[in-house]
């Protein structure tokens, strides 16, 4: 298990950017070097805001330029919106938005449906190579899944006959 | 054109969308010649950072060649392959003034904390990435970098993220000359800080993980010592051994939010996500640096909140630095290093597929098959 030490000397630019003042043990950063605090300093032009951007509200404005295919929308949009209310600082902001990714899941495979193309979930989870590369794991992982699934299917409607029997 | 999409927690496909414009007058368009997965699109691939909107193009590693630019682009030009650094970064505002190109205030107007990123949800500014056949480049006169010419295309994709990456990681953990440095991750990013360890001058280097294959392949590419931390107990307890009971002078942190190795993280961070990510590698490295010792994060962590002990770096006197990586402050040493043979990055490419198996790719890096270390996605325009 041991593995051998290195002899470093044998190693091709061992040591070329030693910097014995790269030491952040102690302070370092020369202030004098600083820019101004003006972070409007030749702003870059801004790209026309023409989709519904939210942006961090502890920023005074939509940064100059930001990616636009993916405006919100629908109830994960709703949800953003609101996420969009709060600071980067406080839960109200991210748990909002990890809520409107899930929700958004399941308005990405409705929006799927409704264009009439049902989701390959076995090709987009990219089942085939665990197939391939990892059989043993991947058949005991679905053949567990498929027996919890089918065992609390009966379970819950074994449940059931005794309530309907009990009628 | 092509492009890959997220649908949903590991749920990818490639589709095709309408092609990038010009919004800005400083965008580019590149036509994307070589692009990988990283482990950072794992956290995005998990369902792990907020505000990944369903329909999203990842991809934060590519290359390509420039097809279009707006009127205000004059340092790069039509028909240049460049390298795009993964930041997007406006080259003017206060943070990327002082080289912080990681950390520019004009590119990202999710979040304040983060930069902008290609391909990297909304919290990191909404941008389409580049595991597409074409991307929109803000910003064209500061990030790309033309190619040098006889580089091959391999290295290139490469130096936008992962040989930057490992560099800074070993240039945060403050390496003096003789300083053992210990890493966690053998993935692409911590074989990479590993072997430029080295030319800050360490005297020793260690790399723990738990792929045996990904500890074989850095053994001998950084070289190092690689141990399994499922075989050797207690990691931390296993390196003060090797210490001279100190621990190690610098530690860098290569593992992120994905990390294995204790059941309680994996279920607050990676199952429940009550927190941002399970913390394990970070714990280890608090708890496993010398007193007064330096902590280099690297890994990726989520916007809230993650447990570490963080009363042990205040009893111990610590300096933890970490940071999204400054890409474009960094190429010009790199591309030095990797044309004098110092840096050998395309030595990490185990997997080339078309984009349109970008389902494949996904899964085989997440679930480390295959003996996979980087896999990279060739869109069906690229011939060679
Ligand atoms: N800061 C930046 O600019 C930047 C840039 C790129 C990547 N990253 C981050 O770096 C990290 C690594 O990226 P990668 O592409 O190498 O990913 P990867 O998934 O290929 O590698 C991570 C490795 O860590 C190992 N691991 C898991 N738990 C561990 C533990 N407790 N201790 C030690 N090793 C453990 C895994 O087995 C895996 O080999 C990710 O978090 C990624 O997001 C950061
Ligand atoms: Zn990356
Ligand atoms: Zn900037």
């Amino acid at each position: 298990m041991q593995t051998q030490r290195i002899d470093y000397t044998q190693i091709n630019g061992w040591g070329v950017d030693a910097d014995p003042e790269n030491d952040p043990t102690y302070p370092m950063q020369h202030r004098e070097d600083a820019p101004p605090r003006d972070i409007f300093y030749d702003r870059p032009p801004q790209q026309p805001i023409t989709v519904e951007v939210l942006h961090s509200i502890e920023r005074p404005d939509v940064t100059a330029v930001f990616g636009a295919t993916l405006p919100p929308t629908g109830l994960s949009g709703v949800i953003r919106r609101f996420a969009f209310k709060y600071s980067e600082n406080e839960y109200k902001h991210w748990l909002p938005l990890i809520l409107a990714d899930r929700v958004d899941v399941v308005e990405g495979v409705l929006k799927d449906l409704a264009h009439g193309h049902v989701p390959n979930i076995f090709a987009e989870k990219g089942y085939a190579v665990e197939w391939k590369y990892n059989r043993t794991a991947f058949v005991t992982k679905m053949a567990t899944i498929v027996a919890v699934t089918v065992g609390t299917i009966l379970l819950l409607n074994s449940g059931k006959d005794k309530k309907s029997k009990r009628k | 054109m092509l492009a890959m999409e997220y649908r949903g927690p590991k749920r990818v496909r490639a589709v095709q969308k309408p092609m990038p414009e010009i919004k800005h007058p400083e965008d580019a368009i590149v036509r994307v010649t070589r692009s990988c997965i990283c482990g950072s699109d794992l956290h995005l691939y998990n369902g792990n950072v907020p505000d990944t909107r369903v329909g999203s193009t990842f991809g934060h590693e590519f290359v390509g060649e420039v097809v279009e630019i707006g009127p205000d682009v004059t340092n790069i030009k039509v028909g240049d392959n460049v390298i795009v650094p993964f930041n997007v970064s406006c080259g003017r505002c206060y943070f990327c003034q002082q080289g912080m190109f990681g950390n520019c205030h004009q590119a990202n107007a999710m979040a304040t904390a983060v930069g902008g990123i290609f391909g990297y949800s909304h919290t990191a500014g909404g941008f389409d990435g580049g595991q597409a056949e074409y991307a929109r480049v803000p910003y064209a006169n500061v990030g790309p970098t033309v190619i040098p010419p006889g580089m091959d295309l391999d290295d290139a994709v490469l130096l936008t993220d992962v040989v930057p990456t490992g560099y800074q990681a070993a240039e945060m953990a403050g390496i003096q000359k003789g300083d053992t440095v210990l890493v966690f991750g053998a993935g692409p990013v911590g074989i990479m800080a590993a072997r430029c360890a080295w030319l800050f001058g360490a005297g020793r280097v260690i790399v723990l993980d738990k792929e045996d294959y990904r500890l074989e392949f850095v053994r001998n590419y950084a070289p190092c010592e690689a141990y399994n931390f499922e075989e050797i107990g207690d990691p931390v307890l296993f390196i003060k051994k090797q210490t001279d009971w100190l621990g190690a002078d610098c530690v860098i942190d290569a593992v992120g939010a994905e990390a294995a190795g204790n059941v309680l993280q994996t279920i607050t961070g990676r199952k429940t996500l009550l927190q941002a990510g399970s913390a394990t590698a970070l714990h280890w490295a608090i708890n496993a640096v010398k007193k007064g010792g330096v902590v280099s994060i690297v890994g990726v962590y989520g916007p809230t909140d993650n447990l570490v002990p963080i009363g042990n770096a205040m009893n111990k006197g610590l300096t933890i630095r970490g940071n999204q990586t400054s890409v474009k402050r960094l190429l010009p040493r790199l591309i030095d290093h990797v044309q004098s043979g110092r840096l050998n990055p395309k030595a990490l490419i185990t997997h080339r597929l078309p984009m349109e198996e970008v389902a494949d790719g996904y899964r085989l890096f997440s679930a480390k098959l295959d003996n996979c270390i980087k896999p990279i996605l060739i869109p069906p325009t690229v011939t060679k």
